[in-house]
């Protein structure tokens, strides 16, 4: 696998609350997370709201710059060259009301300052088949169009400036759910067809199973666990890992009440546990997990899987 | 598997019971149903999942049921509530039946709440109005009514403003209002959309909880089929603001018969079956303020027919207890 992207000890802090007279707090969204993201390979960022994963989504994106720590594409620093692109959550915000379709989905060109305007009209109408709109839908407003038709022009204005690498934050979660699978497949298709790499953030593990070919887990911004679909659906090494897989509701599965849900919730970033982050909530935690913060770890015998935890399983 | 409230089968009337329940709008000049002759009923302890996609009707038919469907709707048809019929009702008797016999759960608790009143009021508030509790006393009961739900530190809470809460905690205090005069039905409206898995689970076991210690039925609206299956009884599935199928929980997942519950089942990715492609769906849920000939899904139906096109389905007894709205599946 050659690597297009390479997060090295990303940190993203925000500062809060300050005044004149006050300093401030540091909120910790991402803190230390190192992960790379291969030419064509789909990674899943999944963890709970405040875990840093749209925050993580939008660095790369370039949207939000880096406290510490380099991102690299290609082995370079990220510049605005069109080859990173995002899809949001909400493609009714997502799109400038006032702007004809066509001029969405041509702006990313104008710019990068690409081509004559003859040339990007051509380019935005074989986008715009490719994303299966009507024709004439450069010549319609965002609002003549319904939630998964807003969603397919937002993706057709990340995919026009041939991008080599997709931000997909939460691209389902605010389509019916007839509609979610009509996306989810247009996505992937484009995916293949293009040789694209998809950096895919989703709260919903179904999907997450259906789409990615390796996932990370987040927690309070750190990575504590990161392996392939398939390792980590089934034999998931981090407990918050195993928590997440569980409090997934299932088709078919009665509800047995309080066996194995997560107590407690998400702490604060501004004023995070100490040691292991996790240990206010974990099952397992013990002295040490109070004290020392786990290191991430590859697990023996399980190529490829790695977790934060001084009780990997 | 959860134990259920045991609930003797004679005599009580359920304590819902919708029959025929249509809510009409007038749009530029033209009759809109958005809920078009909706009937289910829920017994005591018991728990119905109504789900569908956005403008299905779910939201209007369970705001028709708690008598807030808005002024301009035009509500018909019948809705019991403990055997009493609300349709008609004066507005009166709708207040003195709201919190007292029936209450709701909102999607967002931020909305639903009152940002300007503390938590510890608002259920307070609920105790004053219908117990004819004093205030002190009510405040009392808040505080308990806000631990029997797991919030900590209870009292110091109920003397928080809702915004002082995260989302699950909001959610949790919105149950302990609902709950505070013990209703006979919980009406609960996409209940844990906004909130996180984690979280989500955590408040559907408070759910299964409280019907366990109250008894009341609970009219479950989720768009979330995995959801719906792990509360649900019995599931109502709505379409374009009719019932197209509804059955016992097991069987609507094991035998779909309408074409459209199949085809949402089998959209959903499913880690037990992985495919490379998803069943789609074609198109997108039909306005409502338009002419609907025949059957509202044949748009979309990959078995519609001319006669779907034209007749309208009835909804129609198929094996015990399922019933299903389609011309396409023998019965």
């Amino acid at each position: 696998m050659s690597v297009l992207l390479d997060i090295d000890s990303m940190c993203v802090h925000f500062k809060v609350g300050a005044g004149l007279f006050k300093p401030g707090k540091t909120l910790r969204a991402v803190e230390k997370v190192s992960l790379k993201i291969g030419e064509n390979e789909t990674l899943a960022l999944v963890g709970e709201s405040g875990s840093g994963k749209t925050t993580l989504g939008r660095v790369v994106a370039g949207l939000e710059v880096p406290t510490a720590g380099q991102v690299r594409f290609r082995g370079e620093r990220i510049q605005s060259s069109g080859k990173i692109q995002m899809v949001f959550q909400d493609p009714f915000s997502a799109l400038d009301p006032r702007m004809l379709v066509g001029d969405i989905v041509a702006e990313p060109l104008r710019l990068l300052g690409e081509g004559t305007a003859a040339q990007r009209r051509e380019r935005v109408r074989a986008m715009i088949e490719q994303v299966r709109l009507p024709a004439d839908a450069a010549d319609r407003y965002p609002h003549e169009f319904s939630g998964g038709q807003r969603q397919r022009i937002a993706i057709a204005r990340a995919l026009i400036s041939n991008p080599e690498l997709i931000v997909a934050d939460e691209p389902l979660s605010a389509l019916d759910v007839s509609i979610q699978s009509q996306v989810l497949n247009l996505i992937m298709d484009l995916k293949d067809s293009r040789k694209l790499a998809l950096l895919f953030v989703s709260h919903d593990l179904a999907v997450v199973h259906h789409i990615a070919d390796r996932v990370a887990v987040l927690y309070l911004g750190r990575l504590v666990e990161i392996a392939g679909r398939d390792e980590l659906f089934s034999r998931p090494s981090h407990p918050y890992t195993r928590a997440l897989l569980d409090a997934a509701p299932r088709i078919g599965a009665r509800r047995t009440r309080g066996a194995s849900t997560l107590k407690g919730e998400i702490p604060s970033p501004i004023n995070p546990p100490s040691g292991c982050v996790f240990h206010t909530r974990c099952p397992k935690a013990t002295d040490i997990c109070r004290s020392a913060e786990p290191v991430l770890e590859a697990l023996p015998d399980r190529p490829g899987q790695w977790a934060a935890c001084h009780f990997k399983e | 598997m959860s134990q259920k409230l045991v609930m003797p089968e004679a005599a009580a009337p359920p304590a819902l019971e919708v029959g025929g329940l249509t809510v009409a709008f007038e749009k530029q000049g033209r009759r809109v149903e958005v809920v078009s002759g909706v009937s289910f009923s829920i017994a005591a302890g018991r728990t119905l999942g109504v789900v569908g996609e956005s403008g299905c009707g779910k939201t209007m038919t369970s705001l028709a049921v708690m008598g807030l469907a808005p002024a301009n709707g035009q509500v018909s048809g019948s809705i019991r509530l403990a055997g009493q019929e609300m349709v008609g009702a004066s507005e009166r008797a709708w207040a003195d039946s709201r919190g007292a016999r029936a209450a709701m759960v909102f999607q967002e608790p931020m909305s639903a709440l009152n940002p300007v009143m503390t938590i510890g009021r608002q259920i307070a508030e609920v105790l004053v109005r219908h117990r004819r509790l004093g205030w002190r006393e009510a405040h009392e009961q808040a505080v308990e009514a806000l631990a029997s739900v797991g919030i900590p530190s209870p009292a110091l809470r109920a003397k928080d403003y809702p915004h002082r809460l995260s989302g699950g905690m909001r959610q949790r205090a919105m149950i302990a209002i609902a709950l505070a005069c013990r209703p006979a039905v919980l009406v609960a409206d996409e209940p844990t959309t906004a909130l996180d898995v984690t979280i989500q689970a955590q408040v559907l076991d408070l759910m299964v909880e409280m019907q366990e210690r109250l008894g009341m039925a609970i009219q479950f609206i989720s768009h979330n089929l995995a959801v719906i299956s792990e509360i649900a009884d019995e599931i109502v599935v709505m379409y374009a603001g009719k019932v197209v199928e509804k059955a016992p929980a097991d069987e609507l997942f094991t035998s779909p018969l309408h074409p459209y519950t199949r085809g949402l089942i089998e959209t959903l990715p499913d880690p037990q079956r992985r495919v490379a492609r998803l069943p789609v769906i074609p198109g997108a849920v039909p306005k409502l303020d338009v002419d609907f000939r025949g059957c509202r899904f044949a748009g979309r139906c990959r078995l519609a027919d001319d006669h779907c096109r034209a007749v309208s389905p009835e909804l129609e007894l198929h094996a015990a207890d399922h019933w299903v709205a389609c011309h396409k599946v023998d019965v």
